[in-house]
């Protein structure tokens, strides 16, 4: 129990008819960096909610420090939340704003201000003292929304979504800022997104969350190289998911066959039966295509290009296989000759297709 | 606003046009407001005519006699009066207003439609209504009997507490509209983030959702103490000749006494203490619009 800080234990919530988290459970140790990262209506903010006390779950335990909090007033957790709003009071300044829980402890006058402008120091908003939020613009009172949860040394700060509504040169400028500031203030963060990359950047550990509950909780690595679930897979960065049915399973790798040709894939010492049905994703950069004319005897799977597209600095074909499916090959810089209506046929290294959906398995 | 006027017709451009347009307004309001203001003003300067209407000769007397003992007490009267019902008002308008702005949507319309209700009925009538409740051997009275509280009719009509219940009933509802326009402005994730922040709920509430619905409350002591200054008809109805408010004796100096400067020196000084009144609102709660004028 002892070492970690947060741990939630099989939650359970339903808002109605609709059950929002299905046996959730999560252990968060001091001082790391969690991301829960899902599409929205995933359950992460009610994850959160039920953390701050804020909302209380129908079943399962909330430990902090090892006790069970379960059923305190979220005025008696040493847990505080940056709002996905900020839920700044307009009717107080920045100074007013992020005194306040120093005020309702009673803490004397010289040492809220003191701890104040240590804060604004921290969030690098000094001299905006008597400002009423108002009067801010959103980066600054997203800062101000973090320096008053930190004031109250909470043990874990909740983040619900801090950096949503920025745009995105001040959003990557605040990645870096939090983590910079979790790394020096050394508070547990739970941070919420739905934003892939973010949770990439920035956090120690990322759990994926799909439909209230946790599709893999791993490093970014873990989480990005070795997905569990096709929806981890095409939620985290992007990957093709393909279907096939194994015909020939080797020591390290499998060969697998669907209606648009022949695949292979890595096989990670999972025991793998012939003729079973699998789940495969590769990565769109891990798609290699090859003009089906040059090599009739190739192995992979035959397709058309159907359209080449840019996005984000990177290149993008659309490959249509025989069977409609449609699979992503992304490029950095300016690729191929192919043009659309070319036969090309689809492969990609074993080791670069991972097994998921292994319901069971291993 | 006549050079205004004058630039306006000479340019015509799409705001002087639309200013053009609200013209009529201004005209209106000058007549019919503006207007009357200002003969009333004048009216409490002049002399009281023998017979019938007004000698046009300037005085102070009806100023004057409004510092004599008798019509003192009567501004006294009403003030307490109306401070009492304004505190009634507070104490059950505000947490009304407060916890219909936290119903859902389907019970704030059903709320709403319990308070506009009684509005399709003249307020003149509805009161006759609290004559039958609280009459000698009314509703009231028999309920109290039945339950053994009381063994004799209490008597409540034609006496200050009814009233009282009178002001409070007819004035009620604007308190609840005021706080309520006030509360449902209020962003509860403001609560969450203060109970997060370690404040109990008693706390959160005092430090952020009654500061933040402190316009709308003040709005509705405004929107309740002016009208229950000069209110003549509820005293009329439920105090008999017992009680008499500042309205009473206006209407009284103007119907009956026919006494036209006299009324229009106490309405004038009724309208400088209300005036009042909004200013000190105003200085409060640095607020420049009444909220909750639904």
């Amino acid at each position: 129990m002892g070492e970690y800080i947060l741990e939630l234990d099989r939650i359970e919530k339903s808002f109605g008819d609709v059950k929002v988290l299905n046996d959730i459970s999560l252990s968060v140790k001091q001082g790391e960096f969690i991301t829960l990262l899902g599409p929205s209506g995933c359950g992460k903010t009610t994850t959160l909610r039920i953390i701050a006390g804020l909302e209380k779950p129908d079943k399962g335990k909330v430990y902090l420090e090892g006790k069970d909090v379960t059923n305190a007033e979220p005025n008696r957790r040493n847990v505080n939340t940056v709002f996905q709003n900020y839920a700044l009071f307009p009717h107080m300044t920045v100074e007013g704003n992020i005194s306040y829980s120093l005020r309702l402890k009673r803490l004397d006058r010289a040492r809220i201000k003191e701890t104040v402008s240590k804060a604004l120091e921290l969030v690098q908003l000094v001299g905006f003292e008597k400002r009423m939020p108002s009067e801010l613009s959103g980066g600054q009172r997203q800062r101000v929304a973090i320096a008053r949860a930190i004031v109250n040394e909470p043990r874990v700060l909740l983040l619900d979504e801090p950096l949503g509504a920025l745009d995105l040169q001040l959003r990557r400028q605040m990645q870096t800022e939090l983590k910079r500031l979790q790394k020096h203030l050394g508070i547990t963060f739970v941070y919420i997104t739905h934003d892939q990359e973010e949770a990439l950047n920035m956090s120690d550990r990322i759990a994926v969350m799909r439909d209230g509950k946790f599709e893999q909780i791993g490093t970014p690595q873990e989480v990005y190289d070795q997905p569990k679930t096709s929806f981890v897979a095409s939620f985290v960065g992007s990957a093709n998911i393909i279907y096939g049915t194994v015909s020939h399973v080797n020591e390290d790798t499998l060969v697998f066959e669907n209606k648009n040709g022949i695949g292979i894939a890595a096989r990670n010492k999972i025991n793998i039966l012939k003729g079973q049905k699998i789940t495969v994703a590769v990565r769109t950069e891990h798609i290699s295509l090859t003009p089906a004319a040059s090599n009739r005897n190739a192995v992979g799977l035959m397709g058309v290009v159907k359209e080449k597209s840019f996005a984000g600095g990177l290149l993008q074909i659309f490959v249509n296989l025989a069977d409609g499916q449609e699979i992503i090959a992304s490029r950095h810089g300016i690729d191929s000759l192919l043009v659309p209506g070319d036969n090309v046929i689809v492969t990609w290294a074993p080791e670069k297709a991972i097994l998921v959906d292994l319901e069971g398995a291993q | 606003m006549i050079k205004r006027l004058y630039e306006c017709i000479r340019s015509l451009k799409i705001n002087c046009l639309a200013f053009l347009a609200v013209l009529p307004l201004f005209a209106f309001t000058f007549i019919f407001v503006i207007g009357p203001l200002a003969y009333m003003l004048i009216l409490s300067f002049l002399q009281r005519a023998e017979v019938w209407g007004v000698v046009n000769k300037f005085t102070f007397k009806n100023y004057r006699d409004i510092l004599e003992p008798v019509y003192l007490k009567t501004f006294i009267e009403s003030f307490k009066l109306a401070i009492t019902t304004t505190f009634l008002i507070t104490i059950i308008g505000y947490p009304f207003g407060y916890f219909m702005a936290k119903l859902d949507a389907k019970w704030k319309k059903r709320m709403m439609m319990f308070i506009f209700v009684p509005f399709w009925t003249s307020s003149l009538i509805r009161l006759y209504g609290w004559i039958i409740i609280f009459r000698a051997n009314g509703v009231f009275d028999r309920f109290l009997m039945t339950l053994n509280i009381t063994d004799a009719p209490l008597k409540l009509l034609y006496s200050y507490p009814a009233v009282l219940v009178g002001m409070v009933y007819v004035l009620l509802p604007f308190m609840i509209l005021a706080v309520y326009s006030s509360a449902e402005k209020l962003d509860w994730s403001l609560v969450e983030a203060a109970r997060d922040l370690g404040a109990s709920s008693f706390q959160a509430f005092l430090t952020i959702s009654l500061k933040l619905t402190l316009p709308g409350l003040l709005s509705g002591v405004v929107l309740t103490f002016i009208p229950s200054m000069g209110l003549f008809f509820i005293a009329d109805i439920l105090g008999g000749n017992k009680v008499v408010l500042v309205g009473n004796l206006i209407q009284e100096q103007l119907m009956k006494a026919h006494n036209w400067p006299f009324a229009a020196a106490l309405s004038v000084i009724l309208m400088i203490l209300t005036s009042l009144m909004i200013y000190i609102y105003r200085r409060i709660s640095n607020v420049k619009e009444l909220e909750g004028l639904v």
